[in-house]
Parts: structure tokens; sequence; C-alpha cells
């Protein structure tokens, strides 16, 4: 009844390709917007900022960044927390090792770099597809954390690698609060949120689906393979490096290599599998899917079970309801949370009339 | 040159081991074109299991523990075990997923490689606990004595259950009817199936048969590193030797393991000193990235073309 689309006209192309065409929908993102941006810091309590907001905005950075290698150029990637890792320890260093480098540029740069070593390693992606890459994937997470670990350099001589952040400090104010950090974070998540919902919607996207649907078909008719697939990796560990520094900087605070492990790099995939392959809301669907399932099932399991279980079956039976989900989900719903909110929106427009 | 072959044969033999686990994706991809990731959780899974009836039976049935009863009743049980799981993970995971990208399958394997993971230590406790397959891991006396290198029996042991156990697998594949079907589906599933070839019993056989790999890789790695969680890693360490040797080969899985486990033993002797050590964690994935860009579809794998 009221998600109704009749009687908006567009005359204009540029009124034709707006992301939210719709004005309810423009209207909706606007409140989502006032309601995380402003009455969230306003309302919530330290807990409810650190232990889950800030860290579903940050994962769902990292998961756009997979999202728009695997999702959308259809490279599969199993080293995203590798590209994390780059970024806060590039960031750690430029910030460390340059006087007065301001907190944004650094941020830029450690995406940057970030960039170039997925560049590196997404070289071998001109020759070798799918399940091949995806191991492939795996030499850079190994290679990255090791390197890491075993260079003293890269973490200032520090032992084990172990870093921590410096202040965040932007025009002499400094970001120390739980809330600031999260407007801060909040702010750089939603422009490079938007950022990429554009850059999905233009040619640069359209390249990198044409790949994704038949690479061979894509060369044929003229785009140029090795740019398309490079861009997708330097665009990709561009938003993981930056996902990793503000992991650094704005939520844990204290980061070791050896912390961006495999895990870590699943855990990114998954979000993408269960919010949506393919879909940048998808990508904060599934983190914020991913982020909580943990919290609720630890707030859940002693509640039905009863205490007298143990941590160890605790964990277990998460890991087991953790993979299970997976599955259910996959085999539910293969595109993913994203696809369940389509459809109900398909569903909206024509309510409360049956056709 | 006495060390240097000491390295080599002990990484070869390392390498056999890794093979043994590689085995199980390669029976699993060749029949049903699944990317298991869960092959790793699988030898976690029957290591415990099999260490887990050890444990109980002799309560059970008023035997001594170290007697042979108990060891063969055990490997029974958990073979059992691994034909159920392979078969609810048939009904259960694969066949609502038929005819999904194989994308899909593969993120639904490391969705399986959870909940393997969480039912086996749910099942059996999660303490790290050692397994007596009876061989000692000592060097064999007569090389010692003449020839002063070191090779330990064990890896002997692991190295010509590796080869009985391809022996075994290669005879299952050429010579019965199984093995035939086997053969025609991982060619061509829809062709297998028009000839009327069940092709669901056909996965729940993969299934078990890699089920069984799995559980005597399980044992071989449980009786050296004792059966504890990190077991779930030397699946990642069969990845590499994937690739290597092609997802498709048999034959493929057994030499790429011989070159990971040698290569990544050698270079870690006389590399990682320069690099500052530990080197064998990353080395085996980038000697086979470095490799794929030569060959890109592996050793022994099938030459893919791409038709438009």
């Amino acid at each position: 009844m009221l998600y109704r689309e009749a009687g908006q006209f567009k005359a204009t192309y540029a009124e034709d390709s707006q992301i939210f065409p719709i004005r309810q929908d423009k209207i909706g993102f606007w409140v989502l917007m006032l309601v995380f941006g402003v009455a969230v810091p306003l309302l919530t309590n330290e807990y409810w900022l650190k232990a889950i907001l800030i860290p579903v905005l940050i994962f769902s950075l990292a998961a756009i960044g997979l999202n728009i290698l695997t999702g959308y150029a259809g490279q599969l990637s199993l080293g995203s927390a590798a590209f994390m890792a780059v970024g806060a320890f590039a960031a750690y260093n430029f910030i460390l090792r340059i006087e007065g480098m301001p907190f944004l540029v650094a941020l830029v740069l450690a995406g940057l770099t970030a960039a170039a070593v997925g560049i590196l390693f997404g070289l071998p992606s001109l020759r070798i597809k799918g399940f091949y890459l995806a191991v492939a994937t795996l030499a850079a997470q190994f290679f990255i954390v090791w390197a890491l670990v075993k260079f003293p350099w890269f973490s200032n001589n520090s032992s084990s690698g172990v870093v921590t952040a410096q202040d965040v400090t932007i025009l002499g104010y400094t970001f120390a609060t739980p809330e600031a950090k999260y407007v801060l974070t909040f702010l750089i998540v939603s422009f490079m949120a938007l950022l990429a919902k554009n850059m999905v919607r233009s040619s640069t996207g359209r390249a990198w689906m044409a790949v994704r649907d038949m690479d061979v078909a894509a060369q044929v008719i003229g785009f140029r393979l090795m740019r398309t697939k490079l861009l997708a990796f330097a665009v990709s560990s561009f938003y993981c490096g930056v996902a990793g520094a503000l992991y650094a900087y704005t939520y844990i605070g204290t980061v070791e290599p050896e912390g961006f492990n495999l895990d870590l790099s699943f855990k990114i995939l998954f979000m993408i599998i269960i919010g949506g392959v393919g879909s940048i809301m998808g990508s904060f669907l599934g983190a914020a899917f991913i982020v909580l399932l943990p919290i609720f099932l630890d707030n859940v399991v002693p509640v039905i079970f009863g205490d007298s279980l143990g941590a160890g079956f605790v964990s277990n039976f998460q890991l087991i309801v953790f993979g299970g989900l997976i599955i259910f989900f996959l085999i539910v719903e293969p595109h993913g949370l994203a696809r369940l909110w389509q459809i109900a929106k398909e569903k909206l427009r024509l309510w409360p009339f049956p056709h | 040159m006495q060390f240097f072959i000491e390295v080599l044969v002990g990484g070869l033999l390392s390498g056999v081991m890794y093979a043994l686990v590689a085995l199980g994706f390669v029976l699993i991809y060749k029949a049903s074109g699944v990317f298991n990731f869960a092959q790793g959780a699988m030898v976690f899974f029957a290591a415990l299991t099999f260490v887990g009836f050890q444990e109980v039976l002799p309560g059970w049935l008023g035997l001594e523990a170290d007697s042979s009863v108990v060891f063969w009743l055990a490997f029974l049980l958990a073979f059992i075990a691994m034909i159920v799981l392979g078969i609810a993970t048939e009904r259960i995971v694969l066949r609502p997923l038929v005819n999904q990208p194989h994308i899909t399958l593969f993120m639904a394997t490391i969705g399986l490689t959870y909940v393997v993971e969480g039912l086996a230590q749910m099942t059996w406790g999660a303490n790290v606990r050692g397994l007596d397959l009876g061989i000692v891991d000592e060097p064999i006396a007569w090389l010692m004595d003449n020839y002063e290198i070191g090779v330990s029996k064990f890896d002997l042991f692991a190295a010509g259950v590796a080869a009985s156990l391809v022996a075994l697998l290669a005879l299952l594949f050429q010579y019965t009817k199984v093995g035939r079907a086997l053969r025609a589906v991982a060619d061509d599933h829809q062709a297998a199936l028009s000839i009327g070839i069940p092709l669901q019993t056909i996965w729940r056989v993969v299934w078990a048969v890699a089920g069984f790999v799995a559980l005597v890789a399980g044992m071989i790695w449980g009786a050296r590193n004792g059966v504890q969680f990190a077991l779930t890693f030397t699946a990642l360490k069969a990845l590499p030797v994937l690739i290597l040797g092609g997802f498709t080969s048999v034959p493929g899985a057994i030499v790429g393991g011989l070159i990971i486990g040698a290569s990544e033993k050698l270079a870690e002797v006389y590399v990682g000193p320069f690099v500052g050590g530990g080197i064998e964690g990353w080395f085996p994935y980038m000697l086979a990235l470095a490799f794929l860009l030569v060959r890109p579809e592996g050793l022994f794998g099938e030459k893919h073309i791409d038709r438009v």
C-alpha cells in the first residue's frame, strides 16, 4: 500500500539511473543513515558500539572488497584477511615513520599499498581460473602473514609482530571515545560503499560482470582481460586494506599478523555468501549476520541447555550451527539475504492486493 | 651429501602423507566435481573416532586395551562412521545442491568442515590423544650402519600403506563394475545418467571410499603427530599438492605429494636460514603457484579448452 511507485515518472536520464529510483527507497535510505549516523551513537551504550556496530561496519567494508572480486569479477579469493593485514600494517608504518602524516591520507596510502600487493597476487589470475586460483590466493594468505611476523621492520621491532595503533587524529581532533570512532568509521564506510555501488553500476562494473559470466566471451567482444581482472584485484584489495586499517585503528587497537589468519578470510567469504554474492547491500547484511550470530549463540545456548555443559560444548555447538547455517543458506537461498530482501520488496509492491 | 639424501628422503616420505590426504580430494572431485574442502575435517573426524572407539571398546567388551580385536573393531566402527557421514553428506548437502555452480558446492563443503569438526569434538572431546600403530618412529638400523643415512621406519611404513592404497584404488577403478561406473560418472554426469548409472549411489560410494582414505590418512598422521585439531590443517597442505598434480589425477596426487614434500623440506633446510626460517608454511603454495604459471592445469590435469 505504502510502497508503490505509481505516479513517479522519470523525465531525464539522470533520474532514470539513480541508485534509488523509487521515492520510498530514498526516504528509507536517509532514515537509515540518520538512525545509524546520529541516533545510534547518541543512544546506544559502549558495548554495542565497540563489540557490534563498529565490527559490523568494518567487516562490511571488507566484504564489499571481496564481493567486488568474487561476486562481480568472479575471481574466488581466500586471502582477503591477508590484504586487511597489509592495510593495517601499512597504515601503522606510514603514521609511525612519516612525521605529521594525516590519518585519512595514511588510510588512503594503506589502501593503495594493499592494492599494489593485490595486483601482484592477482597476476596468476591471468593464467589460472576457478579452484586453482582459489588455492593460489592461499599463497598470499600464508606468505603475507609469515612476512609480517618474520621481518620485524613491519612492526617496528616489537615481539611477535604485535603493534598498537596510534591515536586517530584528524585536523587536531582526537577520536578517542567509542562514539567518535563509530561516527568516523560510519562515514568512511558509507562513503566507500557509495563509491563501490557506483563503480559496479558503471562500465567498469559491467566489464567485471562480463568477465565473471564468461571470460573468453568477454575477451572476444573486446574487454581487456588483464586490465579488468587486475583492476578488480586492485580495487578489492584497496577496500580490504582500508578495512584492515580501520580494524586496527577504530576497532581492536592492538593487532598482530596472526590475527589476520585464514579463519578471518573464511569469515569474510561467508559474509558474502550469506549476504549475497554480487550485492553491495548483501555485504552489510552478511557482515551483520556473521558478527551477531556468535553473540546470539553465546547468549542463547546456555539458556536452552543449561550452564552445566561447559565452554567446550558451547563452542563446538557454535561450530556446528555455524556450518549448518551456511549449508542451509546455500540450499534454501543461494543468492543470500539480499535476494530475500528483493523478494520482500516485490511482494510489498503488490501488497495488500493479490495481483 | 648424506645430509642432503636424508632430508630428501624424509621430505619424500612426508610427501607421501600429504598425498594420502590429497587422494581423498581427487576421488571426490573426479566423481562429482565437488571440491571437497571438508576432507581435512574428515581426516580429523576419522582419526578421532578411531581413537575414541579404541578407548571405550575395552570397557564395553571387557577386553585388554591393546588386543588386536579392539584395534580392528575400532577400525571397522570408524569406517562405518565414515560411511554414515558420507551418505549423510550426500543426502543432506549434495542432493539439494545438484546443478548449482561449483563455487556454491565448494562453499557448502566449507560449511561442512565446521559441522564435522564440531561434531567430532563434541562426541569425543578436544583432548590431544596419542595413537599407537605399533611401529616405532626410529631410523632403520641397516641403512644407518652401512651408509649413515637416517630413514624412519615409520615413514617407510606410511609410504608402503600409501602405495598399497593407491594400488587398491587403481584395481577398484580399473577392474570392477563400480569402478567402471565411477569413471563413467567422472567423465560425463549426464551421459552416465542416460545409460542408467545411478548417480546418487555412485556419489555415496565415492564419499565412503574418500572416508576410508581419510581414515587411513588420519591414523597415520595421528600416529605421527597425535590426534588433535591441528590435523585439519594437513588438509591445507594437501591443496598445493592438488594443484601441482591436477585435481583429476590419482597419480598426480602422489607425484605432487612427493614433489611438495621433498621441496618444502629442502627449501626449509637450505633456503630457510637466509630468510629467518619457517618458510614451510607458504613455500608449497608459492611453488605450486609458480608451477601453475607454466602449466595452468597441473602436471596431470586434463587440458581445459574454453569455448564460447
